[in-house]
């Protein structure tokens, strides 16, 4: 690290880890905490274990305005004190590291599991919930088994408990959530009455939920299971009569273990992982993986490789953004819109599949360039599909517009204010509802955005309404990115090989999928495979936002506000 | 000695044709999104089903909850016999059945609203308050609507007040008339869970009005809950065909028919409603039925200026 200059790098740019300064704790806290209050963003805060019983945690701080990206590292033992109290930013984080790592940030003034899993490291557990099922005989074996069994060599702290295999159990390599909800006498245990296991706060939902007292407040519990066929996740409103005073989101209903199973890569799978990590977002996931692998083996995608995978990922904020909008027009019971966004939605889905043979854009975007080449008949009939297509779009979408009924529901309905959105970090359309110009495409612009940048859409009011004007103007300007770049798409090759990966490297990249800014930071290990790759979902950042939204709001208003968030269950539990 | 059929026609109509209504409204906003939309005679298939089927109870209810969807379609039924079909008098009208066939429709929410607190369901408990208060903001522009109309054709019946409107009254009291014709226009919307009010196809519980205070209810329950709620709608829509369409032939057949043709006329009215607004915020929905009892309140005065009967 150079004295007088502080160390930063770009997104998607492999740096050695031993340059990432490695600080006291009070510095990294006050790296953390003051690059925040002088502008910073958190963009990623997770641990990964060191040397004997210690964490490191990594931060990893964005710089918007000067497209650059700051980190620092400390080392913790058992607990260090909280960054929540002075930086909101890390709430989130906070709690995924009490749970990963079994950390315990002290001070955090809400510091519950935010994916009710067991920690990486079984011997510790911030919570000290028992390891119930290792006493009775069951081996603690984490969603990593199966890495851990693909790379018996992997070096480095040992951090899963894998005890010796026992010849009763066939199949070894579940989720210990799994194995909770398995009744002891299935597996050959003697108890022939069904007993509870006890699970020791390992199923999502079962814990404390803030409550609000008092006489006429009541509470509201909805979920996990929903009446639509949505994913699974648990929402607790303390309401005055229709008031809402506060909601408290809980998730971790879709933990995969998808994290782990990264970890020990780059494998065959693990391209698949990160496309269904969110399957909203494949074509946003795998750019930031592939934008990863690709800095960290050095190689160069070539053009028209970078412009075939920005047709993808602005495709698949055509589609979602259509479709979200149609559903919001839905949940205020305007039907027009709803029945023919519903329909549009398809039409840009089936536009991805006619890139590449998959609705959502599987397989299109592969490390070293794209999996699909667009051959001129292709970009002709896509041409034609999308102008046809935008026609019917901005008649349906008008609509909304037009219709004094469906403003009156949207304006002022779930308004968040700026100030909140950038105490949180909100990013993505949540982000840019609030009038905050945050855009990966724009600020770490990666690929063919480096050449032919796209506006930022802005609107100010923080509400409903602000959140799907964002979408139909984003709509238009993808509209017009996707025609710009099939006229002008580069020739030249599809694909280069990635070779080997650079050994003890960090590598983070940020690429704006169609719910915001997806962030990937993968570090390398000395053999340069991953040591910790982490994910971090738009959602992850905006579900807190979405209880905000909330405060004061009807509790008739929920869908709606939910809608226009439109976040990810799956993206957040990875 | 001869049967006098005629007064049974009214409420064989309403028993046979209710479901119907509902078909109409569907099949209309269908045409609206582009699509094409459930049978006609969906809710009859619906119907017909559930009746074959069991019903689940859950052990935290009681005899109120199962007591509810019987409760409600006895009294909806009760209170036909009192709706007069255009110009065919009810089955048993008598001065004053305006009042009962009001408050029989409160008994039929009321067992609704019990059997939906009976679950003690957080949400069925919102429902069952919603739906309470703004149908006592409903109520008072439905008995001023139908003071208007008692103080026109000078008769405390409904069979009365609909047969004494005429084309004629239309000339001389028309605006009046339409004035009752829009307060009743949105109780019947309120009434029956139609947007703007309520939003009948949504899946969103924390939205729904009338819906959430019957997703305990399945089976034959939920059977007599959908022909109920039918039935109501025929009841209030078969006030409002025979103000709007005043046909009076004296033909039986003729006048059946002229009322019955106004009501899927009306129906195909609401799905167009419910096709190009949004719902109301929950906020604004008595501000609506403020409005209606407004109105009517102006009917009524105008009907009294003019005098009574023309």
């Amino acid at each position: 690290m150079n004295a007088g200059r502080p160390f930063a790098f770009h997104a998607g740019q492999a740096v050695p880890r031993r340059s990432v300064p490695a600080l006291a704790f009070d510095e990294f806290r006050e790296f953390a905490v003051g690059g925040v209050e002088n502008g910073a963003r958190l963009v990623a805060l997770f641990g990964l274990p060191a040397a004997g019983d210690a964490t490191q945690l990594l931060a990893i701080l964005a710089r918007d305005g000067e497209g650059l990206l700051t980190a620092a590292t400390t080392e913790v033992g058992a607990s260090y004190r909280s960054l929540t109290p002075d930086c909101p930013q890390a709430h989130w984080f906070e709690r995924e590291i009490a749970e990963q790592s079994g950390v315990r940030p002290e001070g955090h003034p809400w510091l519950k599991p935010v994916r009710f899993h067991r920690p990486h490291c079984a011997a510790r557990d911030a919570w000290s919930r028992p390891a119930t099922l290792a006493s009775k005989g069951f081996s603690v074996l984490g969603e990593g088994a199966l890495i851990q069994a693909l790379r018996p060599e992997a070096e480095g702290p040992e951090c899963i408990t894998s005890p010796a295999p026992n010849p009763q159990e066939k199949d070894r390599n579940v989720d210990p959530r799994e194995e909770t909800l398995r009744v002891p006498s299935l597996r050959g245990a003697p108890s022939p009455k069904t007993e509870k296991p006890d699970v020791g706060g390992m199923l999502p939902g079962v814990t404390d939920f803030f409550r609000v007292e008092g006489e006429e407040v009541h509470e509201v519990a909805v979920g996990p299971v929903h009446a639509g066929v949505i994913e699974p996740g648990h929402f607790r409103f303390q309401c005055h009569g229709e008031r809402v005073f506060h909601l408290e989101i809980s998730l971790g209903y879709q933990h995969r273990g998808i994290e782990r199973a990264l970890a020990g890569g780059p494998a065959a799978r693990t391209m698949h992982y990160v496309e269904t990590a969110a399957g909203d977002t494949t074509i946003g996931h795998a750019s930031a993986c592939c934008q990863a692998l690709e800095a960290l083996s050095g190689c160069s995608v070539p053009a028209r490789a970078e412009a075939i995978r920005a047709i993808g990922l602005e495709l698949e904020r055509l589609a979602n953004h259509t479709g979200d909008l149609g559903a919001l027009a839905g949940d205020v019971g305007y039907l027009p819109t709803q029945s023919f966004c519903g329909r549009l939605r398809g039409d840009f889905l089936n536009m991805t599949a006619l890139l590449c043979g998959n609705r959502f854009g599987r397989g299109l975007v592969r490390p070293g360039g794209a999996g699909f080449d667009l051959e001129p008949a292709r970009a002709a009939e896509l041409s034609a599909r999308l102008d046809a297509t935008m026609k019917d779009v901005a008649g349906a979408v008008g609509l909304l517009w037009e219709t004094p009924s469906v403003l009156a529901r949207f304006e002022d309905t779930g308004a968040v204010p700026r100030s909140t959105a950038e105490d949180l970090g909100l990013v993505g359309v949540a982000a840019r509802g609030c009038g905050i110009e945050r855009d990966a495409r724009f600020d770490f612009p990666s690929g063919i955005y480096r050449l032919a940048q796209i506006p930022v859409s802005t609107w100010s009011s923080g509400d409903v309404f602000a959140r799907a004007w964002v979408r139909w103007l984003e709509i238009q300007r993808s509209a017009d990115f996707i025609r710009e770049q099939l006229r002008s798409l580069p020739g030249g090759a599809l694909r280069t090989e990635c070779r080997t990966l650079a050994p003890e490297s960090l590598v983070v990249s940020l690429v704006e999928g169609w719910r915001g800014e997806v962030c990937h930071a993968v570090l390398t290990d000395r053999r340069g495979h991953f040591e910790r790759y982490k994910v971090v979902d738009p959602s992850f950042r905006n579900w807190m936002g979405l209880a905000m939204a909330l405060r004061d709001q009807q509790i008739s208003d929920f869908p709606l506000c939910n809608k226009s968030f439109n976040l990810s269950y799956c993206g957040h539990d990875l | 000695m001869e049967l006098n059929w005629r007064p049974l026609i009214p409420p064989a109509a309403a028993f046979l044709l209710s479901p119907l209504l509902l078909g109409v409204i569907n099949r209309t906003k269908a045409l609206f999104a582009g699509r094409r939309g459930q049978p006609l005679l969906q809710l009859y298939f619906d119907i017909f089903k559930l009746l074959r089927k069991g019903a689940t109870y859950s052990r935290t209810t009681t005899w109120v909850f199962r007591a509810g969807p019987v409760v409600g379609l006895a009294a909806v039924m009760a209170a036909l016999a009192l709706v007069p079909l255009g110009g065919l008098a009810a089955t048993m009208p008598f001065a004053g059945d305006l009042l009962l066939f009001a408050y029989l429709l409160c008994l039929m929410r009321f067992f609704t609203v019990l059997a939906a607190l009976d679950t003690g369901s957080a949400f069925e408990g919102m429902g069952a308050s919603r739906e309470v208060l703004f149908s006592a903001l409903a109520e008072p522009a439905l008995f001023l609507a139908l003071a208007a109309l008692a103080r026109h054709s000078g008769s405390l019946s409904l069979s009365g007040m609909i047969s004494g409107v005429g084309p004629g009254s239309w000339l001389t009291q028309g605006p009046a008339l339409a004035l009752v014709a829009a307060a009743l226009g949105v109780v019947v919307l309120a009434e029956n869970a139609r947007i703007p009010v309520d939003d009948p196809n949504t899946h969103l519980e924390l939205t729904m009005i009338h819906e959430v205070m019957v997703l305990d209810h399945g089976g034959p329950d939920l059977a007599f809950i959908l022909y109920g709620s039918a039935l109501k709608l025929w009841a209030l829509l078969a006030l409002l065909a025979g103000l709007v369409v005043p046909v009076r032939t004296g033909s039986a057949a003729a006048d059946a028919a002229a009322a019955v043709g106004g009501m899927l006329l009306l129906a195909v009215g609401i799905g167009i409603v419910e096709s190009s607004m949004a719902r109301l915020r929950m906020t604004r929905v008595p501000k609506l039925l403020v409005g209606a009892l407004a109105l009517a309140a102006l009917a009524l005065v105008l009907v009294l200026r003019g005098g009574g009967r023309p």
